[in-house]
């Protein structure tokens, strides 16, 4: 029987906690992907956040590091500034990288540190049972929001990609999607080119992934996948927002 | 050859003698030249300086390089060290070697920036969560500052325990006599541990401080005490003046131990039998030095009174009297001099 279809190698055997209808399944899916495909597991180091995505150590089979809440593109950089030859990706939610981790994550970028980051966007914060995030939209009732996220009283969402976008130091910035088969393909090609930045040019790289979170949505992962389509996209564009081979050729 | 050298660029010249990877700063008063010569020489010995952009981002780093199987280090004074404990709680949980550089000034808050002892508490009893220890070493001068940088590095690898340098604006900041060609040797360890890229390894290594069920975080943490209690026994480092028939024992560390020892001179002068301890590291705390027939100690520090809690914890029932000053103002070798001088008439010794 011909194999069509099958896990990463570079994914472990181990049952993923994540709920049904999370992103993080298909987002540490394209990771696992691309660490395949590139042949890079074994020179790979991961370093891994604080939230729902925390146990990811258990997920991937290169070497991993567990930072602290926000800390990982630190992390990253005091592991890449050693090992210049290695690969070094963060993986981290919302809350994570654009809040509590908001400076880490900037600096990191002005430094066009040469590491990638994968930054999962749903909205929310996960593991601690649904609390409104940087990225929550207007409106989006939340346990800490339980009225609507309100703009004048708590703030705006942050739109990473196009932050990072007005900085010198990133090479590559693209934001996808995870809800349509289209969408998950456009997104595996962003994060084999964020990887291919890093090994080929030591580039800081950064690939924003929009993801569903049904648990806390208080949504089936059917209702919570068309909400990344009706609700997140329009307000969080896809699309490269940097890409310096772009700029080079004058694009 | 000896030379004249600042406290802190002693310190940073053995770091680099020590093989340190990489260090992590930012700037703050009294400790900012340990960043400015790591960035002048230690690319040149093939090592990386980043300016962080925060204390909290530069011991994050420090946590990476470390996990990574590197010697790494960052430096700061009183308020930055603050900011450094969570990420100095991850470096214990994780078990990672490290070199912390504390060059103290006075607090709480902005304080001051002259020199103080009054983060003792926190280098010694765990300023960040968890139940975790430093090895935490007190320099009392500029040639400590460079030897004790080395061991820290050996001992933190050897125990992997992160290691804290507790130096004081003083000692920071002047300059005298070292001796750089006579350093300690290095002492290298493998570190099979690190996260470094699996390459030929089947396993994949983790460095990680969370373990959700409270069965297995409890072993882990029974685990590293046993292996405290083993430092406890092992590496308990102090330095003695003048004990041998002394009935009164000033103890202190660090510069105000300097001050402390002309104050003994003088006591001795007037035919006072007065002693010094040092406690050469702070944590294991030397508390065998203080199993002792003595009338009396006194502790010295620039604080209101904090290894003096030690102290009474180890003197087991002897009379501790205490003499401090804080706010960045040094203690006095006269009112020492005058409180041992009290101790002893009270005491009709």
């Amino acid at each position: 029987m011909k194999v069509i279809y099958e896990k990463p190698k570079s994914i472990s055997d181990k049952t993923f906690h994540y709920c049904p209808g999370c992103g993080h399944g298909i987002a540490h899916r394209l990771v696992g992907e691309v660490m395949d495909e590139l042949g890079i597991e074994d020179k790979t180091v991961a370093v891994v956040p604080v939230g729902c995505a925390v146990m990811a150590y258990d997920y991937f089979e290169c070497d991993v590091m567990e930072a602290a809440h926000g800390r990982a593109p630190a992390v990253a950089t005091g592991v890449k500034r050693c090992l210049p030859d290695k690969v070094v990706f963060s993986y981290q939610g919302d809350g994570d990288l654009a809040a509590i981790g908001t400076a880490e994550t900037i600096h990191a970028a002005a430094r066009g540190e040469g590491i990638t980051v994968i930054f999962i966007n749903n909205t929310i914060y996960g593991m601690t049972g649904g609390q409104m995030a940087p990225t929550t939209l207007p409106g989006q009732v939340t346990q800490t929001s339980p009225f609507g996220r309100d703009p004048y009283t708590q703030g705006w969402p942050l739109k990473m990609c196009e932050m990072l976008s007005t900085m010198t130091g990133p090479a590559y910035i693209e934001r996808c999607a995870t809800d349509t088969p289209a969408h998950i393909r456009a997104a595996k090609k962003a994060v084999k080119k964020a990887f291919t930045y890093q090994i080929e040019r030591g580039a800081y790289s950064f690939v924003e992934l929009l993801c569903a979170c049904p648990t806390n949505w208080g949504m089936t992962p059917g209702e919570a996948r068309d909400r990344v389509g009706s609700e997140m996209i329009p307000y969080y564009p896809l699309g490269i927002f940097r890409d310096i081979c772009d700029i080079k050729e004058g694009k | 050859m000896k030379k004249l050298m600042k406290g802190n660029e002693a310190l940073a010249a053995a770091a680099i003698y020590s093989g340190v990877k990489c260090f992590f700063g930012y700037p703050i008063t009294p400790q900012t030249e340990i960043a400015a010569y790591m960035a002048k020489h230690l690319p040149k010995a093939g090592g990386v300086f980043l300016q962080a952009e925060s204390e909290i981002s530069a011991i994050n780093m420090v946590y990476g390089a470390a996990g990574a199987g590197f010697r790494a280090m960052t430096s700061s004074s009183s308020p930055g060290i603050s900011l450094k404990q969570e990420g100095i709680s991850y470096i214990a949980g994780a078990d990672l070697p490290c070199v912390i550089v504390n060059v103290m000034r006075a607090g709480p808050g902005l304080g001051g920036i002259q020199a103080s002892q009054s983060d003792y508490f926190q280098a010694v009893k765990g300023g960040g969560h968890g139940d975790y220890r430093l090895l935490v070493f007190a320099p009392a001068s500029v040639q400590e500052m460079a030897d004790m940088t080395v061991t820290a590095f050996n001992l933190s690898d050897k125990w992997r325990i992160p290691a804290m340098i507790l130096s004081d604006g003083v000692t920071g900041q002047m300059m005298e006599l070292v001796d750089m060609d006579d350093l300690p040797e290095i002492c290298r360890y493998d570190k099979p541990w690190a996260a470094n890229g699996k390459g030929g390894r089947k396993k994949h290594n983790i460095i990680n401080t969370l373990y959700l069920e409270p069965e297995e975080l409890e072993a882990v943490d029974m685990e590293r005490e046993k292996k405290y209690e083993r430092a406890k026994a092992e590496l308990q480092d102090w330095e003695e003046y003048m004990t041998d028939d002394a009935e009164i024992i000033v103890t202190a560390y660090g510069i105000s131990a300097r001050i402390a020892r002309a104050a003994v001179n003088a006591a001795r002068s007037e035919g006072i039998r007065a002693g010094l301890i040092r406690p050469k590291m702070l944590w294991p705390f030397p508390e065998d030095a203080y199993k002792r027939d003595v009338k009396a100690y006194l502790c010295v520090e620039m604080s209101r009174g904090q290894m003096v809690e030690d102290v009474r914890l180890a003197a087991g029932g002897a009379r501790v009297e205490f003499y401090g000053r804080c706010g960045g103002m040094l203690v006095d070798e006269t009112e020492i001099l005058n409180r041992i001088k009290e101790i002893h008439d009270e005491g009709n010794i």
